[in-house]
């Protein structure tokens, strides 16, 4: 499904953080929303997952307008993967991925055998069949990152959006989650947008990249094309390098 | 298979300890006779005190015990916070406020009215932290518990106003004081009948509700991308607490902890998944204050304790445990 912001602001009413975002965002696509600090990354995301109301313009998904859908509507459309991937509470991998599930229960919340499938599916996608009954708190930090991953693939989603999925991995695993995401993308058609800090990680596995300043999409296009040095200066100031190889554009501190 | 296990356990928990209730008082009285009583078979004193006196005191105290535990387990899942309770969100304490409101109202008219003005002090004061948090624009678990220890302060400054400047509650005090220290109170059948309606209703509303608490594992805003009406089941899960919070000080007034030990304690044993967590904690906050308000009866028989100081005695003890060995599950 095709995600479009026309004209879109947002933000608070006292400090608008973003404002004029015309974005047409495609399927079978990781695309990467970069930029620096307080530039608005965040608040793209929640206005793409209809979290917050749009002060002008709109969000729409495959033409419709994200304001005249319920919760419910929205969550068997787009799943969210939360930053935060730690509960208060001693729930177990099963049920984490389980909550994927909620915007289809009937009335009385009784899980029918559809439910039970896509867990089943989403744990062995991720690899988590042998934790299945472990407790997320548990878990390592690469752990935790696939369960709620998979909690959003249960969701059976159009689209994906992931804030910073990569931010408490090591490099091994920030690069797997994010190529994970990227051929799950491709292979199965899904709209996939995720908030990213790490420029390399963009430059080597999204295919598509919107760079975001000061409420505004000041770059747009592949990694390859945006991630200049004249871009990467303009936005993120002096103090990195930018090189390239084998096609793949990368970004060094300097001296 | 655990979680039937469980279950079972609690609910054989709960009927050994509702016999034990009714064994033990400061009149000894043979198990036969308590047999003969129950079943309308004998007409004695000791016949009369088990059926109007030790009976409805332990159903009342069963109801109280559950009502308790699982406003304890709407209120913690949805605010995430393990510490939250009726007391920290200000329910009990609008009770309690409605209850003495009405002792000061309506003097010694008031008893049948205190269960009634307790269900409204209790919904009144979640109503106004639910007002009061939604001030934002939405709703932030931080902003509900802060509106709830502002609205706990509030309402003890008028009880204490209350209680030094009417005359009617001086003249009162010893109902006032049971409200107050949480000690079971019975006033009638009727009453007794009320309550357990409302915690039915509230159980019912909290059994439906869990699945949709569950989603609420990672914050509001994240249960809303999982596809909850978060205002309306943030709601739906306040009037329930409510519902089940007026019932238990309308028959027993504060009593502490139960709300907060119970759903902890039955975490380590049945997990966090809300459903069987509310079943539990209904089955094993019966069977905690039905013991309690036994030991209530007999510690210092023929004088009784409120169960309040028991469940005090007990549970803070047992909270400060859970505090030093599970500090991972405080936030």
């Amino acid at each position: 499904m095709t995600l479009v912001t026309s004209g879109l602001a947002a933000g608070y009413p006292s400090r608008p953080v973003l404002s004029g975002i015309d974005l047409e965002i495609h399927p079978r696509a990781l695309t990467a929303i970069v930029g620096p600090n307080g530039a608005g990354k965040s608040t793209l995301l929640r206005a793409l997952a209809g979290l917050i109301r749009p002060a002008a313009g709109r969000v729409a998904l495959d033409g419709r307008d994200l304001r005249g859908l319920g919760r419910g509507e929205i969550a068997r459309l787009i799943a969210v993967v939360p930053q935060m991937s730690e509960t208060i509470f001693p729930f177990t991998v099963r049920e984490i991925v389980a909550l994927g599930r909620v915007a289809r229960l009937g009335a009385f919340g009784r899980p029918r055998a559809a439910d039970g499938a896509a867990v089943d599916r989403a744990l062995r996608e991720l690899d988590l069949d042998a934790l299945a009954t472990r407790r997320i708190d548990s878990l390592s930090g690469g752990e935790r990152q696939r369960t709620v991953l998979a909690m959003a693939l249960a969701q059976e989603p159009r689209v994906l959006l992931l804030d910073e999925p990569t931010v408490h991995l090591d490099p091994a695993h920030q690069r797997s989650t994010l190529g994970r995401i990227g051929r799950l993308a491709r292979e199965r058609g899904l709209t996939a947008v995720a908030v990213l800090h790490d420029l390399n990680l963009v430059g080597a596995l999204c295919d598509r990249v919107v760079v975001i300043d000061d409420g505004r999409v000041v770059a747009d296009g592949t990694p390859a094309e945006v991630m200049s040095p004249t871009t990467v200066k303009a936005v993120f100031g002096d103090g990195l390098v930018v090189g390239e190889r084998a096609g793949v554009p990368f970004v060094l501190p300097s001296r | 298979m655990r979680t039937a296990a469980v279950l079972i356990g609690l609910g054989l928990a709960l009927a050994a300890s509702v016999i034990v209730a009714i064994l033990v008082g400061a009149v000894a009285i043979a198990p036969q006779d308590i047999v003969a009583a129950l079943a309308g078979a004998s007409d004695g004193p000791n016949a009369t005190i088990v059926r109007e006196l030790r009976l409805p005191r332990v159903l009342a105290a069963a109801i109280v015990g559950a009502a308790l535990a699982v406003a304890g387990v709407l209120l913690q899942g949805l605010t995430r916070n393990p510490l939250a309770d009726p007391y920290v969100t200000g329910s009990s304490a609008g009770g309690v406020l409605g209850a003495v409101l009405a002792i000061a109202v309506a003097g010694p008219l008031a008893g049948g009215l205190i269960p009634l003005a307790a269900f409204v002090g209790a919904l009144g004061a979640v109503a106004v932290v639910w007002q009061l948090a939604r001030l934002g624009g939405h709703t932030t678990v931080l902003t509900i518990l802060l509106a709830g220890v502002v609205l706990t302060s509030f309402a003890g400054a008028v009880v204490t106003l209350l209680l030094v400047a009417n005359d009617r509650l001086a003249l009162r005090i010893r109902v006032v004081v049971d409200v107050l220290v949480g000690a079971v109170n019975i006033r009638s059948a009727g009453e007794l009948a009320m309550a357990a309606g409302i915690v039915a209703v509230g159980l019912a509303l909290a059994l439906v509700l869990a699945p949709r608490i569950d989603a609420y594992a990672f914050g509001d805003e994240t249960a809303a991308t999982l596809g909850i009406d978060t205002d309306r089941v943030t709601a739906l899960v306040l009037v329930a607490a409510a519902l089940l919070s007026g019932a238990a000080v309308a028959l027993a007034g504060l009593v502490g902890f139960v709300g907060l030990v119970v759903p902890h304690a039955l975490r380590f044993v049945i997990g966090a998944a809300h459903r069987r967590l509310v079943a539990a904690a209904a089955l094993g906050g019966a069977a905690a204050l039905v013991l309690a308000d036994a030991g209530a009866r007999v510690a210092l028989a023929p004088t009784e304790l409120p169960v309040g100081a028991i469940t005090g005695l007990i549970g803070a003890p047992f909270f400060l445990l859970l505090l030093v060995r599970g500090r991972r599950l405080l936030p």
